[in-house]
């Protein structure tokens, strides 16, 4: 699957021909996702649409500037990923690689990354872990990570009252990564974790755990899941009567498109965090509409799609301010760093020194069916989490990178 | 991790037996398809995803309940695979397994890639029908009505299939046409429209089992994908082609797979792989197989 936009910028380039000699204005940028698999709403071909919104967005075609981009699937298996990557990078000449779902993957991606020096911007994977102790000089965490998560929506629950809880929580790295935070958010606040239960990626039923949940008598059953092991839990645990009995859930991380998937009857009253909405602004109106007019299935973007192209706007800003493709990761995640950032999805922030990407996170609340007015009209805004608070602070941090 | 109570186990006891419904379901299915036609169907499992989106269709686009969809659906799914018995799997009878397999491979991954192209990943919602709603505290669980009726419906089908097939005229000639097809055309039977209707019900009972977890799971385009293997499994350690067998081992299977949730969640999704390995070294043809 390649797409190219490189046609006008040919021509374009070709209409310069002194210019062209002098500088390398070559860019190749990889889209890598989960395209088929279970978090493929998420991702998927938004994704490959969110990345050819940005490239033509940016105006680079007209500055002389050849993007190519391609795509590809990596079935949420970390050994496909590191395969698709090095092929990538050794063949193909990819400059830089956006998205990346599923943080088990991610985190394999990372390695390749510095390994071979690229740009490496994830917009979808939640483990804190990449701006932490698998921090990377290549690295840029985008959109949202289990930090944000846990403070978000942990924080929220335990001071509302909810202060005794049990995990059902995926069993791989971001599950972990989830639990671990949001456990330490639960203490940190005066809560208390009754128990855990994992579960494997991408599982059909979870009614032993729901009744290993129910017999904890835990307040609050957290769920550190995603995408489709998200809403069967959800859905289950309505049939098993875990809410009726007086239990709480907490999707710990909630995607607009399971909510859709869900259908609001199912999901009113769910509270989550997440870093984008369509309905937010006039900025992210004015994308949406325009991003869900070309997607097959006219769905409204998703905080992780609206990541890659926010990522992929800032890294082509430091390429044109740059002048040329230096085809050096290291340099041009520290030319994005020096540079703040600014797109009409996640408003203005920067990037800091461990990586991490920071902007406003915001706690939302699924609408009850009579509240909501349209389709995709399903979220109200509860509390908005100032980009200073959202993300590990700092001095917190366990990055390499950061001298101390 | 041994110091459980009794109502823990009985819980996971009960789950296991409701998954068990799913499991003996689809590999009846299987083994019906395997044992009268000789084909390894591996379209089961997208079929069963047609089952669920038959009845989301049902109801959605033209207002047919549940109740009804538990019938139509499998009809329709299961006319559709007379439709493809007819026009493909009959050109493959006789050759080697490996050919049906591999059409029926194919067959599952278009059917699926097609439903996700159009329907997405996370899938569609299926409400609960209203009489199902609610559930029984038994004291040591919550049981929710709609699983309880999952198990006795499935269990009925399973036991009326099995006796249709093993016990009546009807089944009679069935076999006969497995064992010696010519012999059986001679007596006036016309054997090539029993076998596209052998493999049509054998679809329908995947349908059904479609119908009946739709408004368990989500609506997906690969919630066959996901199981089909597990079911492919179940038929192994049953016996390939076992009608009893498939029934048996499908409830048994999902008790342990139920207990293994208990006392190592990891483990539930490997835990019948690692059955079938033992079973295909110690009797290669099934714990109910002949050789």
């Amino acid at each position: 699957m390649k797409t190219s936009v490189s046609t006008l910028a040919l021509a374009a380039a070709l209409s310069l021909p002194g210019a062209a000699f002098a500088q390398d204005k070559n860019v190749k940028i990889g889209v890598l996702d989960d395209m088929s698999g279970v978090y493929a709403d998420v991702g998927g071909q938004g994704s490959i649409l969110a990345a050819q919104m940005a490239i033509e967005d940016s105006g680079m075609a007209a500055k002389g500037w050849k993007i190519d981009m391609i795509s590809a699937d990596h079935q949420n298996k970390p050994d496909v990923g590191v395969n698709i990557s090095r092929q990538w990078i050794d063949q193909e000449k990819v400059d830089g690689i956006f998205g990346v779902l599923t943080s088990s993957v991610a985190l394999a991606v990372n390695g390749v990354a510095k390994e071979k020096n690229i740009v490496y911007m994830n917009s979808g994977a939640a483990a804190s872990d990449l701006t932490n102790s698998a921090c990377s000089p290549n690295t840029v965490h985008w959109t949202y990570d289990t930090y944000l998560l846990a403070n978000g929506t942990g924080k929220a629950v335990v001071k509302s009252g909810g202060d005794s809880w049990f995990f059902v929580t995926a069993d791989y790295a971001f599950g972990h990564a989830l639990e671990r935070d949001t456990t330490d958010v639960i203490k940190a606040n005066g809560g208390k974790v009754m128990g855990s239960v994992r579960h494997p990626l991408n599982n059909a039923d979870f009614s032993s755990f729901l009744l290993q949940a129910q017999a904890s008598k835990a307040k609050i059953v957290g769920l550190a899941n995603a995408g489709g092991d998200t809403t069967n839990a959800i859905k289950q645990a309505a049939e098993f009567g875990i809410v009726s009995g007086g239990q709480k859930l907490a999707a710990l991380l909630l995607f607009s498109s399971d909510v859709h998937s869900l259908g609001l009857k199912m999901a009113q009253g769910l509270q989550f965090t997440e870093t984008f909405y369509w309905d937010l602004n006039d900025g992210t109106r004015a994308f949406s509409k325009r991003f869900s007019e070309r997607m097959k299935n006219k769905n409204q973007p998703t905080m992780v799609q609206a990541g890659i192209y926010a990522s992929i706007i800032h890294y082509l800003k430091a390429l044109d301010a740059t002048g040329s493709n230096p085809h050096d990761g290291v340099k041009m995640v520290d030319k994005m760093k020096s540079m703040p950032t600014d797109d009409a999805l996640f408003g203005k922030g920067e990037i800091q020194p461990n990586g991490r990407k920071i902007h406003p996170g915001y706690l939302f609340e699924v609408k009850k069916p009579e509240e909501s007015k349209g389709p995709w009209d399903y979220y109200k805004l509860v509390a908005t989490i100032p980009a200073n608070e959202a993300f590990t602070p700092l001095d917190k941090s366990t990055c390499s990178l950061l001298k101390k | 991790m041994f110091n459980i109570s009794t109502q823990a186990l009985f819980a996971q006891l009960l789950v296991g037996l409701i998954n068990g419904s799913f499991y003996a379901l689809l590999s009846l299915g299987l083994a019906v398809i395997f044992g009268m036609l000789n084909i390894i169907n591996f379209a089961h499992g997208a079929l069963y995803m047609m089952g669920a989106f038959c009845a989301y269709f049902l109801l959605n686009v033209l207002g047919v309940n549940y109740w009804l969809a538990l019938i139509l659906a499998p009809l329709l799914i299961g006319g559709l695979g007379a439709v493809l018995e007819r026009t493909m799997l009959q050109r493959l009878a006789g050759l080697d397994h490996l050919y049906g397999l591999l059409l029926t491979f194919g067959l599952a991954l278009i059917i699926q890639g097609l439903f996700q192209n159009y329907f997405g990943s996370s899938g569609l919602p299926y409400a609960i029908p209203q009489q199902l709603t609610g559930g029984q505290n038994l004291g040591f669980m919550f049981l929710p009505n709609y699983r309880a009726w999952v198990v006795v419906f499935s269990l009925t089908v399973c036991l009326a299939t099995w006796f249709a097939i093993e016990k009546t005229k009807l089944g009679s000639y069935l076999r006969a046409a497995t064992e010696n097809p010519t012999l059986v055309r001679a007596f006036g039977i016309n054997v090539p429209r029993m076998i596209t209707l052998t493999y049509g019900f054998g679809v329908g009972l995947a349908a059904l089992a479609g119908v009946l977890s739709a408004p368990i799971n989500q609506v997906r385009p690969l919630m066959g994908a996901d199981l089909i293997i597990v079911v492919f499994a179940v038929v192994v350690i049953g016996g390939m082609g076992s009608i009893m067998g498939s029934i048996v081992t499908g409830f048994a299977l999902g008790i342990l797979e139920g207990l293994t949730k208990y006392f190592y969640p990891e483990a539930s999704n490997t835990v019948v792989f690692v059955i079938m390995a033992i079973v295909l070294m110690v009797k290669p043809n099934g714990l109910f197989g002949r050789a």
